[in-house]
């Protein structure tokens, strides 16, 4: 069992929705993309079948694209066999309007909090989640901070300087106005 | 050798060896088997000398505690023989290191613990104003949540800065008014700290 045959049944079980982005070439493991409602099927296959056996989801994690309409937020789901000692990337895409993807966890239970994480910094909802709340960041937090339109600064400090930090005519103290303080 | 020499010379290293520092007494009027003081400056001197820390470490400056804690340093010189790792008998609240906002309401529990009077001693860059971390998750300064007495900065402070932070501490606890906790001034800064 190697990576290509991984491919090949994939491609045999899902003719129709197996989008291989990336081949595993010695230093990576292969990178495949699948619509969102096929997430649930794929995995219970890839970890059902005795011939590859992904006992174990090493990551799950959100990334956001947004110059990509219509496919601005991903989840990048990691795979391991530890059988057959295989690697596997999956990517599901969903629209920001509508960022919504099936959960995972009755497949593995460590999708449980990562799933939680990915909601805490992408907004991506899980459906079927047991418990869909925030993780690491504060439980008053409204906005979900690893999203590209929020600056990754503290937005509540008055002490700087824009001019500094590129952003002129931005809204904010300057220089001028810190002299005229003191 | 003369047994005279031999004396003297055993005389001065003894006085070598025992070349220990006392505190310095307050201002008072003394005479033969007396000694008259006001009791805000004999307990300003008591508590001075025998603080009890409770250290607050989250990262990279509690390591620098250690080492000031640690013999090279040795900051039971200072009456800090004890740690408190209760809040309840802990007379200064040590936080050295980087304070999450999550961590925030901890940290003000912690401090609400303490019973008065506290002191809270500021270790670092990043419990003093949030460091190199402008970001999101991270407290900008701890005195967004408790009042804080001194700051040390630094990234991190080397253990003679905390030193000189913590006799800043003593000093601040030498001078202080047996009456300041109860003044309005400083139910006014309880009060803008929402903290009873």
């Amino acid at each position: 069992m190697n990576h290509s045959t991984l491919l090949h049944l994939l491609s045999q079980r899902f003719p129709e929705h197996i989008h291989i982005l990336t081949l595993a070439d010695g230093k990576h493991m292969p990178t495949i993309e699948i619509p969102r409602e096929q997430i649930k099927p794929v995995l219970n296959f890839l970890k059902s079948d005795p011939k590859i056996s992904m006992s174990f989801l090493t990551d799950l994690c959100g990334v956001h694209f947004p110059d990509q309409a219509g496919k601005e937020l991903s989840v990048v789901y990691h795979l391991h066999s530890f059988i057959h000692n295989l690697r596997l990337r999956i990517k599901v895409f969903c629209p920001i309007d509508e960022p919504a993807v099936p959960s995972v966890t009755d497949i593995y239970a460590a999708a449980n909090w990562m799933e939680r994480e990915t909601y805490d910094f992408f907004g991506i909802l899980f459906e079927g989640h047991p418990d869909l709340r925030r993780i690491l960041n504060v439980d008053e937090m409204d906005y979900f901070p690893l999203r590209k339109e929020y600056p990754l600064e503290d937005m509540t400090r008055e002490d700087k300087d824009d001019r500094y930090f590129g952003r002129e005519g931005h809204e904010g103290v300057t220089f001028d106005k810190r002299v005229d303080r003191q | 050798m003369t047994k005279r020499l031999r004396l003297v010379i055993l005389k001065d290293n003894f006085r070598i060896m025992s070349d220990i520092k006392f505190a310095q007494a307050p201002t008072g009027v003394e005479g033969q088997g007396f000694f008259a003081t006001s009791l805000d400056q004999v307990i300003g001197l008591a508590r001075a000398n025998s603080i009890w820390p409770l250290p607050f470490a989250t990262s990279c400056c509690g390591i620098e505690f250690m080492a000031t804690m640690g013999s090279n340093y040795d900051l039971a010189r200072f009456g800090m023989e004890r740690l408190s790792f209760s809040p309840r008998q802990a007379d200064l609240l040590m936080v050295m290191g980087t304070v999450a906002k999550k961590m925030g309401p901890v940290l003000k529990l912690v401090y609400e613990q303490m019973a008065e009077p506290r002191w809270v001693l500021s270790v670092g860059a990043c419990a003093c104003s949030g460091g190199i971390f402008d970001t999101y998750s991270v407290l900008q300064g701890i005195d967004k949540v408790i009042p804080v007495d001194v700051y040390v900065p630094g990234c991190p402070p080397r253990p003679e800065q905390i030193i000189d932070g913590i006799m800043k501490i003593q000093e601040l606890v030498k001078h202080e008014s047996l009456r300041r906790r109860h003044s309005p001034q400083y139910q006014e800064l309880m009060a803008s700290y929402n903290i009873q």
